[in-house]
C-alpha cells in the first residue's frame, strides 16, 4: 500500500451511503479487527477493491461482551501483538482505502481515552463513524456530541427485542445509517438466517430514511442477498474473521467479500 | 460522620430510572438487553412495594433459610486483639453465605415476570450453588457459568450445583476467573433473554440490580443494627467491616448503617484486586464504577487467593460511598487472610470463608496498629463459612510444611 495523506473518502458516512442506495446498489460492510495481524491494511484494501460499501475496523478490548468465539479470539491476537487504539487510528491514517472507515469498539476504551480527544483521533484518522455495542441510546448523548463535532457519525444498534416507539428514538439520535441486530445472540456465523434479520430491518425501515444494514449472524452469500431483499445492506463480521483466522489473507478475503458482492448484485 | 450530605434523599437510596449513584452506576449494556433491564427494574418497583411479595420472601428466608442470622460477640477473639469484636454470622445461612438473601428475591421475581429459566456466574462458587438452590427451590432450569480456574479452586462447590440440578459450563475465555464467567453469562442471556433470567451475584452490573441486589442484602444490616443495640446497650457498634468482591454482603450490611447510625463503615478489598483502592473508574459489564485497568482502558485480571474476591471491579454504589467519604476502602493481602481464616478457627471454632478473611484479617491489622484504639466496639460481616475453601487451604499450607 502507499503512504497517502490525507485525501480521504469526502462527505460524511450517511451521505456515501445514501449515495451508494441512491444508484441502487446494496451496501456491503465487512468487519475486520483492528491489528489483527501484520498483513491488515492489505486485508482493508483488499475488502475495497473487492466491493465494500464501507469497513467496520474493530478496535479490540480485553471484555467483548457481544463478541462471540471468532471475534474473541480475534481480538485477544490483536491484543497480544500489542496493538492499541490509538495504534489502530494511526495505523489507519496511512491508508486511503477510497470507502469509509467506521469502528466499532467498546465504551470503556472510549471512555479512558476522553471522548473529545478520541473523537479528534478518529477524524484525522479519516474514520467516519464508530459503533459502541455497549452504549446505548441513554448513555450515549455525551459522547455523541463530542462524535457530532467531529463529523463521526455514531451508529446506533436496533434489536430483535426492541419495542417499536424506543426504534423511533434510536432512529432519531442515529447517525450514518443503523444498524439492525440481525438475531438475539452475539455475533458468531449462523448456518440458518434467524426470521428476525429481515423483520427487524422491515420494523426499523418503517421509522426511518437512514440506510439499514443488518449485522451478527449474516454469514454467506445467500444469506445476505436474502437480508437485502429487505434491508439496505449487511454487515459481515465472524464470517470473514474467522477466514482470516485461518490464514485467509487478502486475496481470500477479497474472495470471500467478492462473493457476498456477486450475491447481492445479483439479488 | 457524614449522615447529613448535602443531598436531600438517603446516602443508600433509591438511584432512580437512570440508576446512578453519583458519578457511578448507569446501564451500559447491549441494545438486545435494554428492554430486559427496563422489564426487571419494573418487576422489582412493583415487587418491592408489594406487601404480598415481602412477606412471601421474609417467610422464605425465615424458615427456608434460617434468618435472622444471629450476631457472635467473639471472647476470645476479642481478648487477644483488645477490641470487641462481633461476626454477623451469615456463614449459618442456608447454602453458607449470604448469597442465598439474594437468590431467593431474584428467583421469585423471575417467577413474577413469567421467566422459569436461571443463570448465574459465579466466582467462588457460593453464588453458583444459591443459584441453584432456588432454582431447585422454585422448580426452574438452572445454569451457571464459572470460570475455569475456579471450577478447579472450588471443585466441590461444582459437585454441589450439579447435585443441585444445575449445568455448570466452565468459561475458558480470557482470565478464565470471575470477570469471564460474567462476559460469558451476559451473552448467554441475549440469546435467552425471552424466557430466562439473569441471576446476577452481586452489586454489580446495568441498573436495576446494583440497586436491587443491595436492597435484598439489607436485611443483613437492618438484622445487625438491631441486634448490635441489643448486644451494646442500645448503641452502635463503632466501626462495620464487611469484605468487598462485588460488594453485596458489604453493601447489604452498610445499607442498616449508612443513613441510620454514626458507625464508620470499612470495605476490605483483595490487594490483588483493589478497585476502589488501586482502580480508576471506567466501564465494564454494564455498569460505570472503579476498575482496575491499563492506560488504554484494557481491564487488568485480578489476583487473589479467594475466587469471590477475584474481580477487577466493584458495584457503583461503593465507588460512589468511597467518593462521598461515608465508607473508607482498604486491601487486605494473601498472606494475612491466611492467617486470619486459621486464627478465627482456632480462637472462636469458626471456618471463616477467604472472602470473609479480608475482613478478619483488616480487624487483626488495625487492632494491631492502633487504627482501631482499643476497646472500640468492630462489627464484622462474616459472609459466608470456610468449608469450600479447606481443601485450598490445606493444599497451601501442606505446600510450605
Ligand atoms: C462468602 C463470600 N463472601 C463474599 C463474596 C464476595 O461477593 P460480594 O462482594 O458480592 O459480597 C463471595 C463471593 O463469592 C462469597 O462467597
Amino acid at each position: 500500500m502507499t503512504a497517502v495523506p490525507s485525501t480521504h473518502v469526502s462527505g460524511t458516512l450517511e451521505a456515501s451511503l445514501r449515495a451508494g442506495r441512491d444508484a441502487g446498489r446494496k451496501l456491503l460492510v465487512p468487519y475486520l479487527t483492528g491489528g489483527l495481524d501484520d498483513e491488515w491494511l492489505l486485508v482493508l484494501e483488499a475488502l475495497a477493491g473487492a466491493g465494500a460499501d464501507a469497513i467496520e475496523v474493530g478496535i479490540p478490548f480485553s471484555d467483548p461482551m457481544i463478541d462471540g468465539a471468532v471475534i474473541q479470539e480475534s481480538s485477544l491476537r490483536a491484543l497480544q501483538r500489542g496493538i492499541t487504539p490509538e495504534g489502530v487510528l494511526a495505523d489507519l491514517s496511512r491508508v486511503d482505502v477510497g470507502v469509509p472507515l467506521v469502528v466499532m469498539t467498546y465504551y470503556n476504551l472510549i471512555y479512558r481515552a476522553g471522548h473529545e480527544r478520541i473523537a479528534g483521533s478518529m477524524q484525522q484518522s479519516g474514520v467516519r463513524g464508530a459503533i459502541i455495542p455497549d452504549l446505548p441510546l441513554e448513555e450515549v448523548g455525551s459522547w455523541a456530541e463530542a462524535a457530532d463535532d467531529h463529523d463521526v457519525a455514531t451508529v446506533l444498534l436496533v434489536a430483535p427485542s426492541t419495542p417499536d416507539e424506543r426504534i423511533a428514538a434510536i432512529c432519531e439520535r442515529a447517525r450514518g445509517f443503523v444498524y439492525a441486530v440481525g438475531r438475539m445472540g452475539v455475533t458468531g456465523e449462523q448456518v440458518v438466517l434467524a426470521d428476525s434479520a429481515r423483520e427487524v430491518a422491515r420494523r426499523i425501515k418503517a421509522h426511518t430514511d437512514l440506510p439499514v444494514c443488518v449485522g451478527i449472524g449474516v454469514s454467506t452469500p445467500e444469506q445476505a442477498a436474502a437480508v437485502c431483499e429487505v434491508a439496505d445492506g449487511v454487515v459481515v463480521g465472524s464470517a470473514l474473521v474467522r477466514r482470516l483466522l485461518e490464514g485467509a489473507g487478502p486475496e481470500g478475503a477479497a474472495d470471500f467479500v467478492g462473493s457476498l458482492r456477486v450475491a447481492m448484485d445479483a439479488g | 460522620m457524614t449522615t447529613d450530605t448535602t443531598s436531600s434523599g438517603p446516602i443508600m437510596g433509591d438511584p432512580g430510572p437512570t440508576g446512578r449513584f453519583g458519578d457511578f452506576g448507569g446501564r451500559y449494556v447491549p441494545e438486545a438487553l435494554v428492554p430486559a433491564c427496563i422489564e426487571l427494574e419494573e418487576a422489582f418497583r412493583g415487587a418491592w412495594a408489594d406487601s404480598g411479595f415481602r412477606t412471601e420472601l421474609d417467610g422464605i428466608l425465615r424458615n427456608y433459610g434460617g434468618r435472622p442470622t444471629p450476631v457472635t460477640v467473639c471472647g476470645r477473639l476479642s481478648d487477644q486483639l483488645g477490641v470487641r469484636v462481633l461476626l454477623k454470622r451469615e456463614d449459618l445461612a442456608h447454602t453458607g453465605s449470604h448469597k442465598l438473601n439474594n437468590v431467593v428475591g431474584q428467583g421469585l421475581l423471575a417467577r413474577r415476570m413469567g421467566k422459569h429459566k436461571l443463570i448465574a456466574e459465579t466466582g467462588a462458587g457460593q453464588h453458583g450453588v444459591a443459584t441453584a438452590t432456588a432454582a431447585a427451590l422454585f422448580g426452574m432450569e438452572c445454569t451457571v457459568y464459572m470460570g475455569e480456574i475456579d471450577t478447579r479452586r472450588q471443585e466441590l462447590n461444582v459437585f454441589r450445583m450439579e447435585l443441585l440440578g444445575a449445568t455448570v459450563v466452565p468459561v475458558t475465555s480470557g482470565s478464565r476467573t470471575l470477570k469471564d464467567a460474567v462476559n460469558e453469562a451476559m451473552r448467554s442471556w441475549v440469546a435467552s433473554v425471552a424466557d430466562t433470567h439473569y441471576c446476577l451475584g452481586s452489586v454489580m452490573g446495568p441498573h436495576p440490580y446494583p440497586w436491587m441486589v443491595r436492597e435484598f442484602q439489607r436485611v443483613i444490616g437492618d438484622e445487625a443494627r438491631e441486634q448490635c443495640r441489643d448486644l451494646l446497650d442500645g448503641g452502635d457498634p463503632d466501626v462495620v467491616v464487611a469484605c468487598a468482591g462485588g460488594g453485596s454482603n458489604a453493601a447489604g450490611i452498610f445499607a442498616g448503617f449508612a443513613d441510620d447510625t454514626s458507625s464508620e463503615l470499612v470495605a476490605v478489598e483483595a490487594a490483588g484486586g483493589a478497585a476502589v483502592t488501586t482502580g480508576i473508574p471506567g466501564i465494564l459489564h454494564g455498569m460505570r464504577s472503579a476498575l482496575i485497568q491499563d492506560e488504554e482502558g484494557q481491564i487488568l485480571e485480578a489476583e487473589s487467593i479467594s475466587a469471590g474476591l477475584d474481580y477487577p471491579g466493584i458495584g457503583p454504589e461503593h465507588a460512589h460511598l468511597a467518593d462521598l467519604g461515608r465508607a473508607r476502602y482498604v486491601a487486605a493481602g494473601d498472606e494475612a487472610v491466611l492467617e486470619a481464616f486459621q486464627l478465627l478457627a482456632r480462637t472462636e471454632g469458626i471456618l471463616p470463608a477467604l472472602e470473609s478473611s479480608h475482613a478478619l484479617a483488616w480487624v487483626v491489622a488495625a487492632s494491631a496498629s492502633g487504627e482501631l484504639p482499643a476497646g472500640s466496639s468492630v462489627l464484622i460481616n462474616l459472609s459466608g463459612r470456610g468449608d469450600k475453601d479447606v481443601a485450598q487451604v490445606r493444599d497451601i499450607l501442606r505446600g510450605r510444611a
